[in-house]
């Protein structure tokens, strides 16, 4: 190989000399988070309204002066929505903790199968679980319910828990089918000439490098199912077993809109999927970029 | 420790494809037996086999007596070092020498024990604490060296531990993994493309092309009898010289012509290879360059003299390599090894005569140039002879050499 000479040819426009890039980069910071902030001030707007509103006294919830700071602060509507929505909450947790921990566990098993145990037809089987994915909740809503009823499960929050851990199923697989798939064969392959079984090598060598794609699911399982409406509304039938996102409707009053409950309701609902993206968000970005490119 | 009787080894994959053919090969107890062979030529199959990490097609595999080929590959006793050292990333040093013996519960006192012996055996101590990412290639080399070691398994089984490692720590760790063999006497199977590891650490060397195994002997025996023009070729850096002559009868005896020069046949050599019957035939004339002498006022003229005019030269400091073009057509190039390009010492030589670049290794302080013309003389008793058609070495195979062959001599 010859070294060829460094110098521009001269039909290149001034603009894309060197020294512009420089320039060009050292102005890539301030675009780059002008534009975030432009996009934060778009999301945040909601979220203003939301807030404010819900300190807002039921008088003066008026939608043409959404904008505008209460004259008077109040917490009533906050007190109000805790009152209404704290056994739903509840509800919502003991729905989405077990389901979480459950399904992210199921995928793990199969992600590990599928990657890394390699039985004959396993790609026939996960392109099965991919299409998992692609059935849309409505489709399947009738003939779920028929079923569920059928199993003449005693309860009915774990029987809404059984349906988002099968619906969870084909997502959970694939984040850890794909993040398997980055661990090197030799690692394994080292392992069970160590001595391990396949299961001790899960445990053992396996699992512990595996925490980004448990965060990863767990964020996502999480906030799936806590956020869901349609399943919830279609499965339980006992008022008292409804999960927070159904009581949250029925807030949406029939004669009066009380904007000020309605939001602070909101707002409310959505804070345990904000403390949890919060807490593990850090974890959510690295485990998908780890996920992507390497373990 | 134990004996590794490999008998008819097969392995065919799904594809289709047969990486290693009828494999067959005793490694004695305490051997350090290397594979060597090109890239693709069925090493890490022939290994993986072995360990059990890939089922058997056909053949049987003994170990220690018993057949392994249906035991899975933890109860067979086997330690591995991989290539990349696959050490798990989120245990310690320690933690990863000691695993298998966690695997095993063995007490903890004895895991500890262990772990510091081992430690100490490979320099390690200081770094128990550490994780494989803060440990350099060569710390990391020892510690999946640790891993196999702490065991005492029956045998080891090394693909290529050294190839992510530079020069100068190749060459050190060679002699270190050599040593420790030698002192663990633990079986070993050692795999490497590098035939300068393969001629350095083995106690027998086995050529693999293909999936086809080519000759196992000790590294002498290799390099001074190779079985065929495959091994010939591929064992000794620069290669062999290998061009084809014709041989013919005159009144004093056999002669070869080799390009322009005509050589005289020591009789005792000639009847070595059985050269009688190849009287009017074509065959493959092979010579080594260090076998090749610049003819001086010094030494005497030999009789297998000829003229040669450099194409080129590299001074390597302990020698000086030399090219020159010999008028005779090169072998099939299907026959010989393809020379890695890695040790290319030079491109073919740019004269662009027909015939087939030699190479010599002179005096270092020969002052030879590109275009001299110079008078080299052959080192007869080291010519080698091959058979053009089946590329198998000429030389009678009842010889009395047979000094160091291993003692399991059974089927
Ligand atoms: N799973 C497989 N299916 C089909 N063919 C394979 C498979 N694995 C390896 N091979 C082929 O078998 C041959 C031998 O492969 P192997 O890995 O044993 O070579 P090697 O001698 O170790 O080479 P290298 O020095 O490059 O590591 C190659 O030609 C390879 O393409
Ligand atoms: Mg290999």
């Amino acid at each position: 190989m010859t070294a060829t000479p460094t110098t521009l040819p001269a039909s290149v426009p001034a603009r894309s000399r060197p020294g512009w890039r420089r320039v060009k980069k050292a102005r890539a910071p301030a675009i780059k988070y002008t534009a975030l902030l432009i996009f934060a001030v778009i999301i945040l707007m909601p979220v203003y309204i939301l807030i404010v509103t819900g300190f807002k006294g039921v008088a003066e919830t008026d939608p043409a002066h959404a904008w505008a700071l209460p004259h008077l602060w109040t917490t009533s509507a906050w007190r109000q929505a805790w009152d209404q929505l704290s056994p739903n909450m509840m509800n919502s947790l003991e729905l989405a903790i077990p389901a979480t921990i459950l399904s992210t566990v199921l995928g793990c098993l199969n992600g590990f199968a599928l990657s890394k145990w390699r039985f004959p037809g396993a790609n026939i089987v996960f392109t099965f679980f991919l299409f998992g994915m692609f059935i849309p909740y409505q489709a399947v809503m009738i003939p779920l319910t028929e079923l569920l009823a059928k199993l003449q499960f005693p309860a009915q929050l774990p029987r809404l828990a059984l349906a988002h851990i099968i619906y969870g199923i084909p997502i959970t697989t694939l984040i850890f089918r794909n993040y398997y798939a980055t661990i090197p064969e030799d690692l394994m392959e080292s392992s069970r000439m160590d001595g391990a079984g396949m299961l001790r090598t899960l445990w053992s060598v396996v699992l512990p490098i595996s925490v980004p794609a448990f965060v990863v699911t767990m964020i996502w399982q999480f906030t799936s199912i806590w956020n869901d409406f349609l399943f919830a509304v279609f499965i339980i039938t006992d008022p008292s077993q409804y999960p927070v996102t159904v009581a949250l409707n029925n807030t949406t009053g029939s004669l009066v809109s009380a904007y000020d409950l309605q939001m602070s309701a909101a707002l409310l609902a959505s804070l345990p999927t904000l403390v949890v993206y919060i807490l593990l968000g850090r974890y959510f970005m690295r485990g998908l970029m780890a996920g992507a490119l390497k373990g | 420790m134990a004996e590794i009787v490999i008998n008819g080894l097969t392995k065919r994959y799904p594809n289709g494809f047969e990486a290693v053919k009828d494999l067959t090969l005793d490694i004695g107890e305490g051997e350090l037996l290397v594979l060597v062979g090109p890239s693709g030529c069925g090493k890490t199959t022939a290994l993986r086999m072995i360990a059990g990490l890939e089922e058997i097609s056909d053949g049987d595999l003994y170990i220690g007596g018993q057949r392994m080929n249906d035991v899975l590959e933890k109860d067979r006793d086997i330690a591995m070092v991989f290539q990349n050292y696959a050490l798990y990333p989120h245990m310690t040093v320690a933690q990863n020498i000691a695993f298998s013996l966690k695997i095993a519960r063995r007490p903890r006192a004895e895991i500890k024990r262990r772990v510091h012996e081992t430690a100490q055996l490979l320099a390690i101590e200081e770094m128990l604490d550490r994780r494989p990412k803060q440990l350099s290639g060569g710390q990391r080399q020892r510690v999946a060296m640790g891993r196999a070691i702490i065991r005492q398994p029956q045998v080891f089984l090394m693909d290529e531990p050294l190839s992510n490692l530079d020069a100068k720590l190749r060459v050190q760790m060679r002699g270190e993994i050599d040593a420790l063999q030698k002192r663990l006497a633990v079986t070993t199977v050692y795999v490497t493309h590098d035939q300068v590891e393969a001629m350095t650490m083995g106690d027998r060397v086995a050529v693999l092309r293909d999936g086809k195994l080519q000759q196992v002997d000790t590294p002498f025996q290799i390099y001074e009898r190779p079985a065929n023009l495959f091994v010939a070729s591929f064992i000794g850096s620069p290669p062999m010289n290998l061009a084809e002559a014709a041989i013919k009868q005159t009144k004093d005896g056999l002669t070869v012509s080799l390009g322009e020069a005509e050589i005289a046949i020591p009789h005792e050599l000639a009847a070595r290879n059985s050269l009688d019957a190849w009287v009017g035939k074509s065959v493959i004339a092979g010579i080594r360059p260090e076998d090749i002498y610049e003819v001086t006022r010094k030494t005497a003229k030999l009789q297998a003299a000829m003229q040669v005019k450099i194409d080129r030269v590299e001074a390597l400091g302990a020698s000086l390599l030399g090219y020159f073009s010999v008028d005779a057509a090169a072998p099939r190039a299907e026959s010989v090894s393809a020379i890695p390009a890695e040790e290319v010492l030079s491109e073919a030589p740019l004269t662009g005569t027909s015939g087939t670049s030699f190479c010599a290794i002179f005096e270092p302080r020969a002052m030879l140039k590109i275009g001299d013309t110079t008078e080299v003389a052959l080192d007869l008793s080291r010519l080698h002879f091959f058979d053009p058609e089946t590329d198998a070495s000429l030389l009678a195979e009842d010889e009395p050499e047979k000094k160091k062959k291993p003692e399991a001599k059974k089927k």
